[in-house]
């Protein structure tokens, strides 16, 4: 099956047009030893019934949301998807379009995203906010140039209840760049403030913090604020989970200077890790630190209110090798899923989504909690998840999937110091009966 | 349409979607018992509607929209092709759509085949050992391919010395803008009267401070460099990387393999290349493949087959890491694996054969109304200019009337090196009908910057806003919505 519309008489007409006898003669240029002889080992064309049955099969082999119960979240998040929200984003004029180059037939695209950076900065509690970059770990790494250009500095200090994958990314960013990274450990689930205190000096560019932290604990922004900024540091709060923005204090509100994160909560298919939506806000003071594009209100020629790409003096098709940052393409689409997810559920929606997840993850901390041998890791406030320990975290993961759960993650994969502990999460997807079936299932197997 | 609001403009105090239930299935916990109020929200300023406004809010937005879906959309260096449905139904059935990325291996065997079959379909077609499918878009492969090329370096213990990437002038932003962000200077190559590499400028440069050379081929003109060799002789003597931008690889596929050209390394772009849908401006998705001798640098995990099993391999000493959470976007890989297994290697022949021979078409027809920057076969795609255009008539002018007549405009202005660029790149995906309607516009756009030059600078007429005030939306940044008042 192909997409090639071409007949073989138009084919014939086209070439004559060109003055050519054949296809073969367009690639006069590409050495004729190196060309492709003949087709390529791929395998051979399919219906599209064949490849739909090709696709089917393999998922079938993917354990999902639909025939597992979840109870795994660390920074991918099984919430609701109305259906309202892929109906929307499916319109072919807004998902086969590209990046609103040519504004007056982009107007769509273009309020959307304006209606994204409202969105977000609702959220964030902060002034300004991008149409989005790749996802919430990059959206972490961009910040290490937005916060060069604030203070000159080339070390960041970041916790060690930052999402581990995101801690990754940020050591390959740093790595790259030549920003010394110094991490920061946790006392009771939370960031040590005595250790961040004694590292952050009048070196730092940036103290990096997540909250809810990858443990499930809510941290103390404010701390990190106070510490950040009373050495000239910026302070960048990532949140993994969006959700938690319907029931938590805007990270702005508490002084973070830089509020990014990973959109994937609003609503968005967790894929197997992506398209995700990494959100970027800050104060307009920085906003010409921000990557990627902006979306402003302006008029016509006409004086009728239109929004355009502005600020575009930051970007890479003008500055090249002095932009902010690469990024060109960025997850618009996820973007615009969110931007229609956040406006459908609301104000009310959202809140209820938070505490549909809160109350979920909070009945099921108590049921779990009182098995014999499972205790309760940290002793913080925490949203919708939470560690725990267990007598043995490898057999309880295998009973969990045998029984049909998709289990929580084993925490020692990522701190050796952490063996035999879990990492429970919840959402309004989790029904009591689920989570009373996995208390049963983990005191099962004590 | 002309009152078209914003959604916050339709909220109504109370006014709610139910889509969400109050009521929980579990005994209550008091928030407020169980963090602290400092940490909890004081305000949410979402809009409050209903579904059914929420309906026609964004349907009214889709109509103020251009996509593949309406219409030809030539914009050069894109590769707008059609996408098709089947790829997007495949990528949301729950057994792909559903699935958690931290979710065990041993219940997630059919994505992990999924990327394991696509890295080896992607590796044939490029001719390269190994990929890695992490990165989120083609700029994000750009950067995770220099990172490659500098540990690369780093680990032969030529960190230090090299220091410095070319470019050639015509490359994209993103280039420069991926080496700078690694830490590289970066010195640009001039392009020679062909609008290929200009070699005595090549070697000049060259040295044993470069690491790599950055190209793509075709270029940003369309141009095929028939010196590609020659090229990849001069970088590899002295030690460097030949790198491939493959942004312009529909060109290429199922004709030439880059790999067997002399480069290194190339970056894909799947939302190009492999029709997975752009979005209105992504999301992407960038694989990196390498030679074999830079595998052991690429991202980890790379995804391995260990007899009828599939799992992540994280023992990469020597990888730069991580360049993103978790397995990149494999709602966008799902889409390419699902495109590449219809076409096949039959229809894949097909992709290059017709992109290039749309283009040379459109080219041999439009050269005689309008000025081509470079008169060579051309691959994709190929660039004219508003060179020699009555009345003053700009490219600007001409993209704007193209919207009027129902097109979206070529790229404007780029590749930088011709003055007033009109890049037009067409694809497989369009009938000779299309070309022709195109051509046809085209040219009475030339004859209006004759007979009437206001109409052409005036344009366009018929959207839904005219020319929009860029200098003011810089000046005066207005970048979200504002209640009344505030």
């Amino acid at each position: 099956m192909d997409y090639v519309p071409n007949t073989e008489k138009e084919s014939r007409e086209m070439l004559q047009a060109i003055g050519v006898k054949s296809v073969d003669e367009l690639f006069q240029d590409i050495p004729a030893a190196k060309k492709v002889k003949g087709l390529l080992n791929v395998s051979t064309e399919m219906s599209e019934v064949e490849v739909t049955q090709l696709l089917t099969d393999l998922g079938a082999k993917n354990a999902n949301a639909a025939t597992h119960a979840i109870f795994l979240g660390a920074g991918a998040y099984n919430h609701f998807t109305p259906s309202a929200v892929p109906y929307l984003a499916f319109r072919g004029e807004f998902y086969t379009a590209y990046t609103p180059y040519q504004a007056e037939v982009s107007q769509g695209t273009l309020r959307a995203i304006f209606e994204f950076q409202t969105h977000i900065t609702e959220l964030t509690g902060l002034e300004v906010s991008n149409a989005s970059v790749y996802d919430g770990s990059t959206a972490l790494g961009e910040t290490i140039a937005g916060a060069w250009q604030v203070n000159q500095r080339k070390q960041l200090v970041i916790s060690k209840t930052v999402h581990p994958h995101y801690r990754e990314v940020i050591r390959t960013y740093c790595w790259s760049k030549g920003v010394e990274v110094v991490e920061v450990g946790y006392k009771d689930g939370k960031t040590d403030w005595d250790s961040l205190k004694a590292v952050v000096s009048d070196k730092t560019s940036a103290v990096m913090v997540q909250s809810p932290n990858f443990f499930g604990c809510i941290e103390e922004v404010d701390q990190a604020a106070e510490i950040a900024h009373a050495k000239g540091a910026v302070l960048v709060t990532t949140v993994t989970e969006g959700s938690s923005l319907g029931l938590l204090e805007a990270p702005g509100k508490l002084g973070a200077d830089f509020v990014v994160g990973e959109g994937q909560g609003f609503g968005i298919p967790m894929m197997y890790g992506g398209p995700y939506l990494g959100f970027m806000a800050t104060k307009k003071e920085y906003v010409r630190t921000l990557p990627g594009r902006l979306v402003g209100k302006t008029v016509d020629s006409e004086g009728k209110e239109g929004y355009v790409m502005t600020l575009q003096a930051r970007e890479q098709h003008i500055r090249r090798e002095r932009s902010v940052s690469n990024i060109c393409t960025n997850t618009g689409l996820i973007a615009l899923m969110a931007t229609i997810y956040l406006s459908l559920v609301g104000r009310q929606g959202l809140q209820r989504v938070a505490q549909q997840s809160f109350q979920k993850a909070h009945y099921a901390h108590a049921q779990l909690c009182k098995i014999r041998g499972v205790q309760p890791l940290f002793n913080q406030p925490f949203y919708n998840e939470f560690a725990l320990r267990v007598p043995d975290a490898k057999k309880a993961s295998e009973a969990m999937m045998e029984a049909g759960i998709i289990p929580p993650l084993d925490l020692g994969a990522y701190y050796p110091e952490l063996k035999n502990c879990l990492l429970v999460c919840c959402t309004e997807m989790n029904s009591k009966a689920q989570i009373d079936h996995l208390a049963k299932v983990l005191e099962g197997c004590r | 349409m002309s009152d078209v609001k914003l959604i916050y403009e339709r909220s109504v105090p109370g006014r709610t979607s139910n889509h969400i239930t109050l009521k929980v299935d579990v005994p209550l916990t008091e928030v407020k018992q169980a963090i602290p109020a400092k940490y909890l929200r004081k305000e949410l300023g979402l809009p409050e509607v209903n579904e059914v406004d929420v309906i026609r809010h964004y349907i009214g937005l889709s109509k103020l929209n251009y996509g593949v879906d309406n219409g030809f959309y030539p914009l050069g260096s894109c590769t707008m092709k059609y996408n098709p449905k089947v790829n997007d139904a495949m990528a949301a059935l729950p057994g792909h759509g559903l699935i958690h990325p931290m979710q065990p291996v041993e219940m997630s065997q059919g994505a992990l085949q999924l990327m394991y079959e696509l890295e080896k379909d992607l590796a044939e077609i490029t001719g390269m050992a190994r990929l890695t499918l992490q990165p989120a878009a083609g700029a994000h492969g750009e950067l995770t391919g220099i990172m490659t090329a500098k540990k690369y370096f780093e680990h032969k213990g030529e960190g230090v010395q090299r220091n410095t990437v070319l470019e050639p002038d015509s490359s994209h932003g993103t280039n420069p803008a991926s080496a700078n962000m690694c830490g590289f200077k970066v010195v640009e190559v001039k392009s020679n009267k062909n609008g290929s590499v200009d070699l005595d400028d090549l070697r000049a440069k060259m040295s044993e401070n470069v690491a790599v050379f950055m190209l793509t081929n075709p270029n940003t003109l369309g141009l095929f460099d028939p010196t590609i060799e020659e090229i990849a002789k001069i970088v590899h003597a002295k030690g460097g990387l030949m790198y491939c931008d493959g942004a312009n690889l529909n060109a290429n596929v199922g004709i030439v393999r880059p790999g067997d050209l002399g480069f290194d390394i190339i970056q894909l772009n799947l939302h190009k290349t492999f029709s997975t849908p752009h979005g209105g401006g992504g999301p992407g998705s960038g694989p990196v493949g390498v030679k074999s001798h830079l595998v052991p640098f690429l991202p980890k995990p790379s995804v391995e087959k260990v007899g009828e099993k599939y799992t992540l391999d994280y023992n990469k000493p020597h990888s730069i890491g991580r360049v993103k959470a978790f397995q990149g976007n494999y709602g966008i890989l799902s889409r390419a694996y699902t495109y590449i297994k219809s076409l096949g290697r039959e229809g894949l022949r097909k992709v290059g054969e017709n992109a290039v021979l749309n283009a040379n078409y459109m080219m041999a027809r439009l050269r005689k109304h309008y000025h081509l920057a470079y008169d060579r076969v051309c691959q994709h795609e190929f660039v004219l200019s508003d060179e020699g255009m009555p009345n003053g008539v700009t490219t600007m002018d001409i993209a704007k009337r193209l919207l009027d007549y129902g097109f979206h405009s070529p790229t404007i202005y780029f590749p930088l090196i011709v003055h007033g660029a009109i890049m037009i790149e067409p694809t497989e995906t369009e009938s000779k009908q299309t070309l022709d309607a195109f051509i046809e516009t085209m040219v009475r756009i030339h004859g209006e910057a004759q007979s009437n030059p206001g109409l052409v600078k005036g344009a366009p007429h018929t959207t839904f806003v005219k020319r929009l005030d860029a200098v003011k939306a810089a000046r005066e940044p207005v970048l979200r919505w504002q209640p009344p008042g505030k």
